[in-house]
């Protein structure tokens, strides 16, 4: 390719900048100066200092994997200590969750049902925006305006949660209310919306980078095909850009699903079986965050809200781990 | 009988002029190289062709492309109709990340055929005519991007031929190559020359020297000699062609 002059300079030797390397590098001389006096001090010190480092940062990554083995450790040691005295069908299939009932009730349908419907909600309504703006800011828009999208769309990961959850409860809310004439707007529709805003930024700015890594020459071999722009992005791009566009998918799921303060505010918090989006309902997060504070710990009750931990530990890893699979995913 | 006529053609990124009036006759069913020193506008040259300098920011062109008597630079031209005329092989051969099949159907498709037997008997003629039919007839369900270089070059002239184009630019299309494979393809750009008119740009003046008919020299923007391949090379009639034939700069 010769698009500029400048490239007259490609293939330029690179030798010579092993000339003004200092002189320990080259092998034979190692520990001499080029004058030939034994600097040995100077050798040792080095490679102890390369040895201590390379300790730290491997400690460092095993430390990393250590937290999380032990707060799995944690969270199953006290969750499944509700199974010695709560049965494990009565937990996973049980359609109750009154944890102050007499006997109490610990089944976990109709949390894991509300996590379900506030999830699915928020997917299916931020799925198609995200696509939608990731293709915009990775193909289409010009990039003074590209400059600006990205910048938008990271400034709304910023916001945090809790002010989300307020906007849900005092804006969003009355409005679903009055749009479906529900008797109350504190339903899963609206924690899907909010929980859709929460999750746009994640699909956004990883789909967008799997978009614009596409090579370039992907798309002028389409253009020079000559299949219009459109036809370039839906049948080249985005097929070549699908790990990435999955992986995005899965990690914004993951983010909705694990969020807890928005949908505690915006959801109404009924732990009842919703026979539809226009319920009421509360999910596993809001469950833990609300009645934690009022349990005896080591209590049955207690151990059952690990043992949600647990499931929600679960349904987690298992998304990240798909997520993973897919951004990683080789091609036969 | 000239299928491609360039006149006057000038082309600046923003401020820089990269084709300075550059006036060529391109002749029908013929291989025609250009040769010259890395940033001289050869490949820019060949990709004002097929307007593929259009996706470029800021580039600004005067001047005219005629092919077959029609300029391309005219504000009516459909840009579709050009591309699907006047095709490109690129320097690094590139496959979508599709199926054999579907990268030989891509074009077809795009176009608007969804007969599967029709794409079915495309996809056949356009391998057999890059001598892959026989190699990869039992698997066109397979990944396109785990082919050999040089077949996924041939995969990329076979998606071209697809298209039936008249014209075939080619941008350095042996660069990732290996001798082996730069003859063999070589070998498939004589046997096209029959059915389409072929422009090629070389780094590789022996590569020039072999395949074409005619040979153009450009340096620095300018097109500083063009003729005969024969002529070019063995009694240029410049002295900065003979300079950089012989390897005196490049």
């Amino acid at each position: 390719m010769c698009f500029y002059r400048g490239s007259m300079n490609d293939g330029f030797p690179p030798t010579l900048e092993v000339q003004g390397r200092p002189s320990f590098f080259r092998g034979k001389h190692a520990g001499m100066t080029q004058d030939g006096v034994r600097r040995p001090t100077l050798t040792t010190m080095r490679k102890i200092r390369e040895f201590l480092i390379e300790k730290i940062i491997l400690l460092d990554g095993f430390a990393c994997i250590l937290f999380v083995l032990l707060i799995f450790f944690f969270l199953a040691k006290d969750g499944l200590a509700l199974f010695k005295t709560f049965s494990l069908a009565g937990f996973f299939f049980g359609t109750l969750w009154n944890p102050l009932a007499e006997p109490p009730q610990f089944g976990i349908v109709p949390l894991l049902l509300g996590s379900l419907w506030v999830t699915l909600g928020a997917t299916i309504i931020s799925v198609p925006l995200g696509l939608a703006c990731a293709i915009f800011i990775g193909e289409i828009a010009p990039r003074w305006l590209r400059e600006i999208l990205k910048a938008g769309v990271e400034l709304l990961a910023a916001i945090p949660s809790i002010v989300i959850g307020f906007i849900g409860m005092t804006m969003l809310a009355p409005v679903v209310k009055i749009i479906f004439h529900l008797p109350t707007g504190l339903t899963a529709l609206s924690g899907s919306i909010a929980l859709a805003f929460m999750a746009i930024p994640t699909i956004v700015s990883i789909m967008e980078d799997a978009i614009t890594a596409v090579p370039r020459n992907y798309k002028e071999g389409s253009l020079a095909l000559g299949a219009t722009h459109w036809q370039t992005i839906y049948r080249v791009i985005i097929p070549a850009a699908s790990s990435g566009i999955v992986a995005s998918i899965m990690l914004g799921i993951g983010r909705v699903i694990g969020e807890t303060m928005a949908v505690m505010m915006i959801t109404g918090n009924a732990s009842v079986i919703p026979k539809s989006i226009f319920e009421p309902v509360r999910t596993m997060t809001a469950t833990i965050a609300a009645e934690m504070g009022e349990t005896v710990r080591g209590s049955e009750h207690y151990f059952s809200l690990f043992a949600v931990g647990l499931v929600l530990f679960a349904i987690t890893f298992a998304i990240n781990f798909v997520a993973d699979m897919a951004l990683h995913r080789k091609r036969k | 009988m000239n299928k491609i006529e360039i006149q006057n053609l000038n082309l600046f990124y923003g401020t820089f002029q990269a084709l300075i009036d550059v006036n060529i006759a391109i002749e029908e069913k013929m291989i025609t190289a250009l040769i010259g020193p890395s940033g001289c506008g050869k490949s820019t040259l060949l990709r004002c062709l097929n307007r593929m300098n259009d996706l470029i920011d800021g580039v600004r062109i005067t001047g005219k492309i005629l092919v077959d008597g029609s300029n391309i630079y005219d504000a009516k031209t459909d840009l579709i109709e050009l591309r699907k005329k006047v095709g490109m092989v690129f320097q690094r051969p590139n496959p979508f990340p599709l199926s054999i099949f579907d990268n030989i159907a891509y074009g077809p498709r795009t176009h608007g055929l969804k007969n599967r037997n029709e794409l079915e008997e495309i996809v056949e003629n356009a391998l057999s005519r890059v001598h892959l039919w026989d190699a990869l007839k039992d698997k066109l369900d397979r990944f396109a991007l785990n082919l050999s270089l040089e077949q996924q070059q041939r995969l990329c002239i076979a998606r071209l031929i697809a298209v039936t184009p008249d014209v075939v630019l080619m941008d350095e299309p042996c660069s990732a190559l290996d001798p082996v494979a730069t003859g063999k393809i070589e070998e498939l750009m004589y046997e096209l020359k029959r059915h389409y008119t072929i422009l090629i740009v070389t780094h590789n003046m022996q590569q020039a020297a072999r395949v074409s008919d005619r040979t153009g020299f450009m340096l620095l923007g300018k097109l500083m000699e063009y003729g005969e391949t024969g002529q070019v090379f063995t009694s240029p009639k410049e002295k900065k062609t003979e300079e950089y034939i012989t390897g005196r700069y490049g």
